[in-house]
This record gives structure tokens, C-alpha cells and sequence, in this order.
């Protein structure tokens, strides 16, 4: 039984990652400051994004330039997206300032920062299917830099249909994985602690 | 020394022992997710977004039709943008290079553009023609390549000598060429050319490369993005039409096309190939966000520079741990 491959995987989460952890109710006590906010900012804002992207995949790409309705959610698409950028910065600055990469946390900044970067990857897929001037002139001063250096061979900025499904589907999918694996190796390691902080008598005593 | 870092590394990497206080992450996310969609209700009630119409060929043929005829020509020539290219639209060139890199040239054609044909021929093909028209075309299609390259070369020559004043082109041997590139003017000015660059014969498409390229031979897109601020000179790739935020997140690419080298099209090798090496250098860029912690130097940076101090200033203070000299 204990090598059956689903019952490995069960055990080993269950062990790494067991539901007091990835759902905890308490926290160690020097998280304590605004900065923390923004992680949860950036994950809450995705979630607008998702949410004012879908309604605009139903509708398609062109429907806000004649619906009042496609505006408004097209706004709200562009506006999350503006902030997602701000809030993500700020929490990633932060996470830089607090080494937070400490303790055996680096794959937990690698996957933060490869997420910052699939993250510029969408939104600039997005810029590219707004079917206006933007667009147009966009995929026309971007192509030059992709075929440069032999990317454009197969990433067409020019080419409507192919960013339009990578910006809805596969890029989506990427950033959306990598902030669930980003989210639940926090929750696996924990917040890393203050730097110059140590095991003391006062710490133990006081839990 | 070392032992100490060990020691340091552990207690990093292991379960906190120390002080805990409730913490309630299920609601702290939901009133983050409730401000925010909030603050974005609001945002686009108050700002709305930007959605300056896109160009057409029509309207290129209207506000500036001796520019439309004139990149006809050049198409026809051989000598504009698209035609001179390179990968991965033909051979023309080898295209850009880092050192002894040749990406662009190794990557191959694939998506191939013959300009004459598919900018000018075959969209005049689509259409129910006037007879001067259609002769103009059967005869080019009946000329031998070198005949067609000499009509097409002498006009665009000529019409280049006179800076693009068309009524003051000498006359010359240019065969069928001006005919023709009225007639995509022409066609361009009802409306036909953007449909038929479009869809090339076909009836579903979604491919755009070969009307954003035809765009960008003229001046017409050229124009359109000078007069929005928009050139990668001015930080265009970051900005947006209209007084709305753009791709900020972009500045540190844009950043490199304001500054020497990159900025001077003339200075080799980097200059002429700006667009290759900032593409290499943001990927460098890239690699050294997610590898940070094993940089020597800047992963010692926070730890240097007390910003951290801010952050965790209440429990510092209340643990009464004073900053380590490094």
C-alpha cells in the first residue's frame, strides 16, 4: 500500500504541508508591518484581473469598443492590471529588502520572480489584442526586438489569433500555476524572519 | 565565522519558535479583495480606459494618398522596410547580430512575405478592375523579374530624386508601375485594400503581420505615433495613447533605447543592433531578478542597507535586538 504513488503523495503532503499550515490562524508576531499587505493586494487584484478577463473572453476582443457595458469591464481589466503592477513591485521590493529568499526560501523568490516576469509577458499580450491604434503600433515597434533575436519566428506579435489565445490561455496558466506553487511554498516555509532576529529566552517564554 | 552562518541559516530555515498572535489570512484576504475591486470600480468609473480607433488603409489613402502610392512603389521596387527585412519574412538581409550571434538569420523564414505580391499584386488581384487596371497588372505578372525590378527601381528612383512630389516626376520607362500603384491607392481609398490584405483570398483570418507591416513601410503609422508621443526615442514602449498610464513596468527596456549606444541607429556594432542587445541584455536582466540570492554582493545589499529595520521596527524594539555590524 505505502508504495502505491498516490499514497506517497498523500503522505508527503500531508507531512510538508499539513492544513494547520497552509491555513493557519496564527502568526509569528513580527509580522507586523503594511509591507505584508501587498502580497495579499497582488493575489486579491489577479483575481479582478481573472474575473473582467473572462467576461471579456466571452464577449471578444472587439466588444468593448461598441458596448458601454465591454468599456466599463474593459476598464476594470485595465485598471486591476495598473495596480496588480504597483502592489506586485511594492511587495516584490519588499521581499528584497527583507532577504526573504533566507532560510531555504530560494525557491520561493525564483517562483516570485519568474511570476513578475510571466506577469509582463500577459499584460504586453493584452496590449497587443486591444484591436485599436495601441495595438497596432505596439506589435509593429515590438516585432523588431523578438525577431532580433529569432523569437518572432515563433512568437508573432503581429499575428492577432496566436496573441490572443496566449494571452487567455497559456500565459494565464503559467502565471496562474506559478502563484499557486509561489502561494503554497509560503504557506510550506513560512514568513521568513527578521534579519539579525535569533532563538532567545524571550521569544520561547513569551509564546 | 562559518558555524555562526550555519548556525544563522537554520534557525532561518526552521518552524518559529518564538512570540505567535492570531492572525486571520481567509479575512484579510477578502477585505483586500473587496478594496480593490472597489478601487477599480472606481478607477474606471471616474477614468475609463483608452481605445484610440485603429489606423486604416482607407484613411492613409484619404489624409495622405502620394505617401500610400509612394510605398506602393517601393514595394513593387523591392526597397521598403518589409521587402529589406530579412527574417523571418524573407532573405533579404541577414538581419540584426550580437557578436558572432545570427539568431534572426538562424531562425529562418517563417513567415514568409513576397511585398510585391502580397501588398500590392495580389490584393489588386481580388478586385473587379477598370481594363487600364487589369492591363497593368496581366502585364506585370507577364514580365520577366528583371524587367519588373527595372520599371519599379527607375520610378521609385525617380520619385525619390523629387522627394515624393508626384507631379514632379520626370518621364520615364516605368512600364505598368504607376498605373498599378493608383490603383492600390484607389483601392485603398474605398475601402476594399484592408479586407483584402486581410484575408488574401481566404475567408477566416487572424493573422495581421502582413497590413501592420504594409502600415509601417509608410509614414502614415509613422506619423500617427510621433503625434501620440509613442516613439521608442520618447520611452514610447511604456506609454499609452491619451493621458493614461501605459506598460510602466517596461521602463527599464525602454530606458536603454534613451542612452549611447543604443540610441545612435549609425554606431557599430551596438547601435545598429540595439534591438538584439537589449533583448539579450533584459534576458541577462531577467536571469539575475530570479538568481539575486545567490549574487554575491547584491544579495548582501539588504542586509547592509537597514531598510529592514523600518519593516520589522516594532519587533526589534521590542526585542530589543540592535543592528549587527557587517
Amino acid at each position: 500500500m505505502s508504495q502505491m504513488w498516490t499514497a506517497k503523495l498523500r503522505n508527503k503532503w500531508q507531512k510538508e504541508l499539513p492544513i494547520e499550515k497552509l491555513l493557519p490562524d496564527d502568526q509569528p508576531a513580527y509580522v507586523s508591518s503594511w509591507i505584508y499587505v501587498f502580497g495579499v493586494l497582488t493575489l486579491a487584484t489577479l483575481a479582478v484581473i481573472i474575473f473582467s478577463g473572462i467576461i471579456l473572453a466571452f464577449q471578444g476582443p472587439a466588444w468593448y469598443h461598441i458596448s458601454k457595458t465591454g468599456k466599463f469591464v474593459n476598464s476594470l481589466h485595465f485598471w486591476s492590471v495598473q495596480l496588480f503592477f504597483v502592489f506586485m513591485v511594492i511587495h516584490l521590493w519588499g521581499k528584497f529588502w527583507m532577504a526573504a529568499w533566507r532560510g531555504n526560501r530560494f525557491a520561493t523568490w525564483a517562483t516570485g520572480a519568474v511570476a513578475f516576469i510571466a506577469s509582463i509577458a500577459t499584460a504586453f499580450t493584452g496590449y497587443l489584442v486591444q484591436t485599436n491604434f495601441d495595438s497596432q503600433w505596439i506589435s509593429f515597434e515590438a516585432k523588431d526586438g523578438f525577431n532580433s533575436v529569432g523569437v518572432g519566428a515563433w512568437f508573432n506579435v503581429t499575428n492577432l489569433g496566436q496573441m490572443l489565445l496566449l494571452h487567455v490561455a497559456f500565459l494565464p496558466a503559467i502565471l496562474g500555476v506559478l502563484t499557486v506553487v509561489h502561494v503554497l511554498m509560503v504557506r510550506k516555509r513560512g514568513v521568513v524572519p527578521p534579519i539579525d532576529s535569533e532563538p532567545s529566552p524571550v521569544n520561547e517564554a513569551s509564546k | 565565522m562559518s558555524t555562526n552562518k550555519e548556525a544563522k541559516a537554520e534557525f532561518d530555515a526552521a518552524p518559529w519558535a518564538g512570540k505567535t498572535k492570531r492572525y486571520d489570512i481567509v479575512k484579510e484576504g477578502t477585505i483586500a479583495l473587496v478594496f480593490v475591486f472597489v478601487l477599480t470600480v472606481v478607477l474606471s468609473l471616474i477614468m475609463s480606459s483608452p481605445d484610440e480607433p485603429p489606423l486604416t488603409f482607407k484613411g492613409w489613402a484619404v489624409s495622405n494618398p502620394d505617401n500610400l502610392y509612394a510605398t506602393a512603389v517601393q514595394e513593387l521596387a523591392g526597397t521598403s522596410g518589409t521587402a529589406t527585412y530579412g527574417g523571418p519574412y524573407n532573405n533579404a538581409s541577414d538581419g540584426l547580430n550580437v557578436g558572432p550571434l545570427w539568431l534572426q538569420k538562424w531562425a529562418g523564414v517563417t513567415h514568409p512575405i513576397d511585398a510585391a505580391n502580397d501588398f500590392v499584386i495580389t490584393p489588386l488581384s481580388t478586385q473587379v478592375l477598370a481594363p487600364e487596371i487589369a492591363n497593368a497588372v496581366a502585364t506585370w505578372k507577364s514580365a520577366a523579374d528583371s524587367q519588373r525590378q527595372a520599371w519599379a527601381t527607375a520610378y521609385d528612383d525617380a520619385i525619390t530624386k523629387v522627394e515624393g512630389k508626384l507631379s514632379d516626376v520626370a518621364v520615364g520607362a516605368y512600364g505598368p508601375v504607376p498605373v498599378l500603384a493608383q490603383g492600390l491607392t484607389d483601392m485603398a481609398k474605398s475601402g476594399a485594400l484592408d479586407a483584402a490584405l486581410l484575408s488574401q483570398g481566404g475567408f477566416f483570418q487572424t493573422d495581421n503581420t502582413k497590413q501592420i507591416l504594409f502600415f509601417g513601410d509608410g509614414a502614415y503609422l509613422d506619423d500617427a505615433g510621433t503625434a501620440a508621443n509613442l516613439q521608442g526615442g520618447t520611452w514610447g514602449m511604456m506609454n499609452e495613447t491619451g493621458r493614461y498610464p501605459g506598460q510602466a513596468w517596461l521602463w527599464l527596456y525602454s530606458f536603454w533605447y534613451q542612452i549611447p549606444p543604443f540610441n545612435n541607429g549609425e554606431s557599430k556594432p551596438i547601435g545598429a543592433n540595439a534591438d538584439a542587445y537589449i533583448m539579450v541584455i533584459m534576458g541577462l536582466l531577467s536571469l539575475g531578478l530570479i538568481l539575486i540570492p545567490i549574487i554575491p554582493v547584491i544579495r548582501n545589499l539588504p542586509m547592509r542597507i537597514p531598510i529592514h529595520r523600518g519593516i520589522w521596527r516594532q519587533y526589534y524594539q521590542s526585542q530589543g535586538i540592535k543592528r549587527r555590524k557587517m
